[in-house]
């Protein structure tokens, strides 16, 4: 798949991920402890970060996003493969060598009442990465401080309060001033803005795409919610189970999904425009996600999926590109040798211009999963 | 027939802080088979209204009335309201773990609840209806499923099963708060698809209490929308996504990023909700509202008052009747009534005439123009 031209600073690209995997050992009970087993939490998966843009990183509970996020930040060791920030690898730096680095990727996180300290006074805690990397000290350090304030709409004299003095949305600026005291490279956001009312949610995302245009930022953006991800993103990276299933740039993820699973991810997603919710066909997928210690064989989707057949169950299909498909053929493929007639993919890196699916059976615009879907449902009951 | 007819609800509690307002004077009423979906943000007092019905808000202060069958539920005696919580009105809360008992298999949970409202019920019958209700909202292999505990389910399955707890006894009225909020999109849809389906096939009502507009106009009838602890506006669902007259209603509609805003810039409401226990003077909202002129500052708070012919469309606001909706001529009889200060002279509903605007002298929005600020 992705190869390493790892020498250079990399071009456009301030992060790639190569084969990254995430691997947490299960822990038996009792004395001894051993490993009985192990949850897949990210599971060989390639990116790149361009500079000043932003990657959208969606998927539900367990898909391993927030895991992959905190690989990039270094704050967790990968199991395997590699990480380059700014064409450094940064996944075998000691920890000396990694501390200079480490000021170059921040992170916001979802919950402003629980990612701040309740007992340090705002000022202090903004002022920390100051103290931490030893560059401002006493009153040039409030100076900084108070200006940091200013930029994400707080007000500056506010700077002696303490967290429980301020409402939620304050607090997510009080979190991404702090994110921003370093001036990073990279912010990850992981869920900045699912713990806000909507009427604030709107002010924090403003606030986070100024400052992105004013120090020319990269954002990984991790979020739930399609349409907040689609307003922020750049490109679009969906999860599924510690890989990614699909990712293109946003638009053309959003116009014309191909994996089956992100076709089902946005027809779920409520709309909130009635006449659009009803005429919506709503492809409601079937149980829960499988667990990621024993993750299902071939294709992870494929027990839920409504296109699955049986090489779906053997073989893990790559992430490739499928832009033939919507030139008319003889209908969509059918049958798995279709796999290959629908001409070999070219492989790309999620993140980069071009639209990957790792999906035997693409789902071909205009194409409707519905009657799968009934079928699929049929077929469930019958036995039950 | 009305089968829940809320009048004037005011509910507040007393703490060291202060007297908190939660709710003030809101009325609304639920059809049976239909769905009222009361959407607000924290704070807004949609939770504490509808525990204030089931008796479920303990120290605080109550009045008005909640006609529920004949009886007013607020007046109804302890014993009396247990009788009808659970069995004709239930409540699906947001959190299934934390609403679910850790150490009870869920079977029992269920059966159990059916036994405490019906002592006549067999141990054995209870256990075969649970397993069916089970069935019902989609467990699979409901028997076995059954002699689980609650950690033991996925997130969605727990949704399920306090579904299959709030049908147990077929209830008038489901009153569903937030109950998506903590689950995944594709199970999000999952759980709606069901709440319709049930409540199609058993013509329940149901009262919706969520934040997420998106999930208002998938699947519910009728909307209330919340702020500050009064009803802003109330009018069926079309008329609040594309009628809108609250200029709050129309914030929330305008702050979601959508599809067709992809990329431009978001519109925020301004500022933030206000404190319950020092409410602003006038119209609560207006020190977030672009539009708000003297009256909403210094005058009485509005209350609901209807804003079309049929009177099912109704918004606690000053604006004119005719500003509703999203158009340019709405937005522009906005502006001109925030400038002058009251409603424009030309009677409302001629139609448009160009000669009007140019010596109304409101061009230019003034201090309305911008509601882009941030937290002062």
């Amino acid at each position: 798949m992705a190869t390493a031209n790892d020498t250079d600073t990399d071009g456009d690209v301030l992060v790639r991920v190569e084969n990254a995997v995430k691997y947490f050992p299960v822990k038996a009970g009792g004395f001894l402890r051993h490993t009985v087993g192990q949850v897949h939490a990210v599971d060989d998966v390639s990116l790149v970060i361009e500079r000043g843009k932003t990657l959208g990183l969606v998927g539900e509970t367990g898909s391993g996003k927030s895991t992959l996020a905190r690989c990039v930040a270094g704050l967790i060791p990968v199991t395997s493969g590699k990480v380059y920030l700014n064409g450094t690898e940064i996944t075998q730096l000691s920890r000396r060598a990694m501390r200079p680095l480490r000021r170059e990727v921040q992170m916001i996180f979802q919950d402003p009442y629980s990612s701040l300290n309740p007992r340090r006074r705002v000022g202090a805690i903004i002022g920390d990465p100051f103290a931490i990397h030893k560059t401002a000290t006493g009153a040039e350090r409030k100076r900084m401080v108070q200006e940091l304030m200013e930029r994400v709409g707080l007000n500056p004299e506010h700077f002696n309060r303490f967290p429980a003095e301020f409402s939620g949305g304050q607090r997510q600026r009080i979190g991404v001033a702090r994110a921003l005291a370093l001036r990073p490279k990279l912010i990850i956001c992981d869920e900045p803005v699912s713990a806000l009312d909507v009427s604030i949610q709107a002010q924090v995302l403003n606030l986070l795409s100024d400052l992105q245009a004013e120090y020319g930022l990269s954002y990984l953006f991790i979020a739930h919610d399609l349409e907040v991800v689609r307003h922020v993103s750049d490109k679009v990276a969906v999860m599924y189970l510690g890989r990614i299933g699909e990712a293109a740039p946003a638009d053309s993820l959003y116009s014309q999904p191909r994996h089956p699973y992100t076709v089902a991810l946005l027809s779920a997603a409520p709309a909130a425009d009635p006449d659009a919710a009803a005429a919506r066909q709503r492809i409601i997928l079937t149980g829960d996600v499988p667990s990621p210690i024993d993750p299902p064989a071939g294709c992870r989707f494929h027990p839920r999926c409504p296109k699955a057949q049986e090489i779906c169950g053997r073989v893990e299909p790559p992430l490739v590109t499928h832009d033939d498909l919507d030139v008319p053929k003889a209908g969509p493929p059918a049958g798995w040798q279709s796999a290959d007639a629908a001409g070999p993919g070219v492989p790309g890196i999620p993140g980069g211009e071009a639209h990957v699916t790792a999906c035997h059976f693409p789902v071909v615009s205009g194409e409707t999963l519905a009657s799968a879907r009934t079928a699929a449902i049929a077929a469930e009951r019958e036995p039950a | 027939m009305t089968l829940l007819e809320v009048k004037d609800l005011n509910v507040s509690f007393q703490t060291p802080d202060g007297t908190v307002r939660a709710v003030r004077g809101v009325s609304f009423d639920v059809e049976p088979g239909r769905t009222l979906g009361i959407v607000g943000e924290s704070g807004s007092g949609k939770t504490v209204l509808t525990q204030t019905l089931l008796g479920l808000t303990p120290g605080a202060q109550v009045w008005g009335s909640a006609m529920f069958e004949g009886a007013n539920l607020l007046e109804l005696p302890d014993d009396e309201l247990r009788k009808v919580r659970g069995a004709k009105i239930s409540v699906i809360f947001q959190d299934p773990l934390t609403s679910l008992h850790p150490l009870y298999k869920i079977g029992w949970q269920i059966s159990e609840m059916i036994r405490a409202h019906d002592r006549s019920v067999s141990k054995k019958e209870a256990a075969t209806r649970t397993v069916e209700l089970l069935r019902r909202v989609g467990i699979p292999k409901p028997d076995t499923r059954a002699n689980d505990y609650p950690h033991q389910f996925s997130g969605g399955m727990r949704q399920r099963a306090m579904i299959a707890m709030a049908l147990a006894l077929e209830p008038k009225l489901i009153i569903a708060d937030e109950p998506t909020t903590a689950l995944d999109a594709t199970v999000q849809a999952q759980i709606l698809d069901l709440l319709l389906r049930l409540q199609q096939d058993m013509g329940t009502a149901l009262i919706m209490i969520t934040h997420d507009l998106g999930v208002v106009a998938d699947i519910a009838d009728d909307v209330m929308v919340m702020y500050a602890g009064r009803a802003a506006e109330k009018a069926p669902k079309r008329e609040i996504f594309y009628h809108p007259h609250h200029p709050y209603t129309k914030g929330l509609l305008e702050s979601i990023p959508s599809s067709s805003a992809s990329g431009g810039r978001l519109k925020p409401i301004p500022g933030q909700p206000p404190s319950l226990i020092n409410l602003p003077a006038g119209c609560k909202f207006h020190p977030r509202c672009s539009y708000a002129f003297d009256k909403c500052k210094t005058g009485d708070d509005p209350v609901l008052r209807p804003v079309d012919d049929g009177g099912a469309h109704e918004s606690a606001c000053w604006l004119p009747a005719a500003s509703a909706g999203l158009s340019a001529e709405a937005e522009k009889l906005r502006t001109e009534t925030a400038a002058l200060g009251h409603e424009p002279a030309p009677a409302q509903g001629q139609p448009v005439g160009r000669h009007r605007a140019p010596d109304s002298g409101a061009n230019e929005p003034g201090p309305a123009a911008d509601n882009e600020g941030s937290v002062a």
